[in-house]
């Protein structure tokens, strides 16, 4: 935590939670799929199903995946831009056991790609979120860092690889973790860096064996 | 090296260097950011030139919030001061419109600085901007004053909380007026020590303010709130600067504050199920602006 997340972000209102967040929480799922989905089913659980209308959270979300951050003015038009864009989307209001009190679960899909996508995450305040599920695999990160998010056949050896690219390009790994639905399927690294990570560890990254898609998300800090 | 654990300990620093509590923490986060102090001037200097903006297109006539409930509340006191029919003096004046108008941007989704959440993102502008008008000063100046309310934000933050879900809204607005309370001290000539004592005075001004936004948006009460928690902050700051001391240190006041959030019951914790979110009326008005029962676009 630093003075600018006192006085900060800057921001397009009315509220760091349930719309900042939001917006971020967009960014995200838009950089993992990379680029503007032709369709989103977007839904609202807890407070933000019940006040999504008032905060523009629907303005929010569907800003943050045609990739407009938290500050941009454009967020109050958003809905119409998206149509615009021939982006379209459908909200519901869902509701399930244990969940954040602001949660949003994305179903995405994206013309270029058949693969729909699904992000579960959390507003957690102040225009922070928490990154829950992607696919079918529970995961937890916050992008406050610069954070690999790292698709990858789970066999043995694929984090040592990884971690030798990193250790070559002087990457110091504030923390990793790794999650996957079923042994021996398609698992997911989560690897969040200290400092300011270029692109070109991306494109080494993605040419290792057993790595099947490699995504950057710069952090929320830089 | 500020670790932001006590303001005692910040005030006792700059007092012994003979500097203000903004070059302490211009200077530490130069260390912690590993970045330039020209940076973060001006990255200091973008969260300024933001908060005029916020304040010169909230005062203007015509804007309606998203939900309807609210508008032109910072237009109608400038036009009564405009017309001197103002009682409160011009400089209290501005600065009750100014706090009215960036809250109302916020509410018409418009550009703002969390300071030190959107909820209250009015005390600080409303306050520093008013006082820039009639004190003839500098960017400068007003930049020093926003590093002196973050260190107070970021004590606030790790030894209590600023947010309304956990404190209400003592931890939102009687943070933010703690901020502009002790850098108007700063600004106006006083001592560090004067400045932690302004924070505490506005802290125990609005301890146990409660947080209870209408059909939990954030506009009744929270727009008014602004205005009337700068209040606060300026006679904070005007008793520190006359030399009255708080009887309670800063940092015990602080803990206070957290302590009594702790103890509010989570109907008054920005659930909207207390206070007047819970009158007759602002369950109406909540009732009448459902998702599905809205004006539409």
């Amino acid at each position: 935590m630093h003075i600018f997340d006192i006085l900060g972000p800057i921001m397009i209102g009315p509220s760091s939670s349930h719309t900042a967040g939001v917006v971020r929480i967009g960014n995200v799922a838009r950089r993992i799929l990379g680029g503007t989905p032709s369709h989103a089913l977007i839904q609202f659980h807890g407070s933000l199903a019940k006040t999504y209308w008032g905060h523009g959270s629907d303005k929010a979300i569907v800003a943050g995946l045609m990739g407009y951050l938290p500050d941009d003015m454009r967020i109050r038009d958003s809905l119409k831009l998206a149509k615009q864009n021939e982006f379209s989307y459908d909200i519901e209001t869902v509701e399930f056991a244990d969940g954040h009190p602001n949660t949003v679960i994305l179903h995405l899909s994206c013309k270029e790609s058949t693969n729909a996508f699904t992000l579960q995450a959390a507003s957690v305040g102040g225009g922070n979120i928490l990154v829950q599920k992607l696919n079918d695999i529970d995961v937890f990160f916050t992008g406050y860092y610069d954070t690999l998010i790292i698709s990858h056949q789970d066999m043995p050896g694929a984090v040592s690889l990884v971690a030798n690219v990193l250790a070559v390009e002087k990457i110091n790994i504030a923390e990793m973790k790794l999650y996957r639905s079923k042994k021996g399927g398609t698992a997911i690294m989560v690897i969040e860096v200290d400092g300011h990570m270029e692109k070109r560890v991306v494109s080494a990254l993605s040419s290792l064996p057993l790595i099947e898609k490699v995504t950057l998300l710069s952090g929320m800090s830089s | 090296m500020i670790m932001y654990n006590s303001l005692q300990a910040i005030i006792e620093q700059a007092e012994k260097e003979n500097v203000a509590i903004s070059a302490i923490i211009l200077r530490q986060t130069v260390t912690d950011t590993e970045r330039s102090e020209e940076d973060i001037i001006n990255q200091m200097a973008r969260n300024l030139s933001v908060m005029k903006e916020a304040v010169a297109e909230g005062c203007k006539e015509g804007l309606k919030s998203i939900s309807g409930l609210t508008g032109d509340w910072a237009f109608k006191v400038k036009s009564r001061f405009e017309a001197k029919q103002g009682f409160c003096g011009i400089f209290v004046g501005e600065v009750i419109y100014n706090a009215l108008a960036v809250m109302h941007v916020n509410a018409c989704m418009g550009r703002v600085v969390a300071a030190p959440t959107a909820g209250s993102c009015g005390i600080l502008p409303g306050c520093l901007i008013a006082l820039q008008n009639h004190h003839k000063l500098t960017d400068r100046q007003l930049i020093d004053g926003l590093l002196n309310a973050s260190a107070i934000g970021m004590v606030i933050a790790k030894n209590a909380t600023l947010s309304g879900a956990e404190g209400a809204c003592q931890a939102e607005c009687g943070s933010g007026a703690a901020m502009a309370a002790s850098a108007i001290t700063e600004i106006m000539g006083g001592t560090p020590s004067m400045c932690g004592i302004a924070a505490a005075q506005s802290l125990k001004g609005l301890m146990g303010l409660v947080c209870d936004p209408v059909a939990g948006l954030v506009e009744e009460p929270c727009i008014i709130r602004n205005a009337t928690s700068a209040m606060v902050a300026l006679c904070s700051a005007e008793m520190a600067l006359s030399g009255i001391p708080s009887l309670i240190p800063v940092d015990e006041v602080i803990k206070a504050m957290d302590v009594v959030g702790k103890q509010l019951p989570v109907s008054l914790r920005e659930t909207a199920e207390g206070g007047i979110a819970a009158s007759p009326t602002g369950i109406k008005l909540a009732a009448g602006l459902q998702n599905n029962n809205r004006p539409s676009e």
